[in-house]
């Protein structure tokens, strides 16, 4: 938690304290790690980058006179011998959305200088996301499988595939790498290098248990576009 | 992580302090429940306008969700939480441009492939 009292400057609150935070003549986010301050700045770009893509999905499926192919039907698995629609989409929003909670939590125990449990939770939600992946690893070979590509597909408009792949293979990028990194982190909470001030990634300056705050806000927006994904690909 | 300046509003916590365990647990519940409800306009097939405004409600809700408590920015000064929200308003620009050019695209493909565009 960074230091939010700066000498000779009141914090104000509200929209007041923006304008006066805003023309302060000194650094504009009190209060607020740099490192977390350049993360915000990282996932809003990024959050451009995902609208741009769900924006031309939509303006894709908008504009093409032939069938939109049925996401109910096109990612139903069978259970039991029973088709259940949307079945491993529903498990893959839960494992995330566990995955998130337990990253907020970790998040909260690192605070408390809580080593281990905070330690535990960073490794349980790095295995949340490594099984995310693997699930949509799973999705994907399925529907290769079936004859899904780029270019066409058995179901409808051959659009289809070019903004599945796309736009999940994105997603599933940014989890893969976010799972690389929690792992790591996992590594350097049992390790102690927030209680031993080791320095950080490429700096001199001692590493601390912001960082996992850090490391939260990107799987939090891991978890954040998901639910975009979810809401306008798969039950649109 | 806390907001100062703000020491007094109830909600919020003096400096030093974390958030009480209860608060995430909470919105952790939450985001499954809505989950479970969005799951359940596909399960029960909804179709038209109820089915579009409820996954735009539950997504709303889950995204707001997520950004307050999760990442935090309920608890930030406004300095940061303006940057971060205030460009999302071109992106809702570019949702409406993109609204009108695709009703235009699927208006002139349908016109010339049934039509025909032939002098």
């Amino acid at each position: 938690m960074s230091d939010p009292k700066i000498d000779g400057f009141e914090l104000k609150p509200g929209f007041k304290g923006m304008a006066s935070d805003t023309g302060s003549d000194q650094t504009m986010f009190k209060g607020v790690h740099w490192g977390k301050a350049m993360m915000w700045i990282f996932l809003l770009s990024d959050t451009f980058v995902f609208s741009c893509f769900l924006i031309a999905y939509m303006k894709g499926r908008g504009s093409t006179p032939v069938e939109w192919p049925n996401p109910s039907e096109v990612f139903a698995l069978e259970a039991f011998g029973v088709p259940v629609p949307l079945l491993l989409i529903a498990l893959m929003t839960f494992v995330l959305i566990t995955s998130s909670g337990t990253m907020a939590l970790a998040v909260k125990y690192g605070y408390e200088r809580n080593r281990k449990m905070c330690g535990w939770l960073v490794l349980a939600t790095a295995i949340g996301g490594l099984t995310f992946v693997g699930m949509q690893a799973y999705e994907w070979s399925k529907l290769i499988h079936e004859g899904v590509r780029p270019w066409a597909n058995p179901f409808g408009a051959a659009q289809f595939g070019s903004f599945f792949f796309m736009i999940t293979g994105f997603h599933g990028t940014h989890v893969s790498i976010g799972v690389i990194f929690l792992f790591i982190y996992a590594y350097k909470v049992f390790a102690g290098h927030y209680e031993s001030g080791k320095r950080g990634w490429f700096t001199t300056m001692k590493g601390d248990y912001v960082e996992i705050e850090i490391l939260g806000l990107y799987w939090h927006f891991v978890d954040l576009v998901w639910v975009f994904i979810f809401a306008f690909f798969y039950l649109w | 992580m806390d907001n100062t300046g703000q020491i007094n509003d109830k909600d919020k916590k003096p400096e030093g302090s974390t958030h009480k365990i209860g608060i995430y647990l909470w919105i952790w519940g939450l985001l499954f429940v809505l989950s479970f409800f969005s799951y359940l306009v596909d399960w029960y097939q909804f179709q038209g306008m109820l089915r579009w405004s409820l996954i735009l409600f539950f997504m709303f809700l889950k995204a707001g969700l997520i950004m307050a408590f999760f990442m935090h920015l309920f608890w930030e000064r406004y300095a940061l939480v303006n940057v971060l929200l205030w460009p999302m308003t071109a992106i809702a620009c570019f949702i409406f441009l993109m609204v009108a050019e695709f009703e235009y695209t699927l208006f002139t493909r349908v016109f010339y492939f049934f039509v025909g565009g032939g002098a």
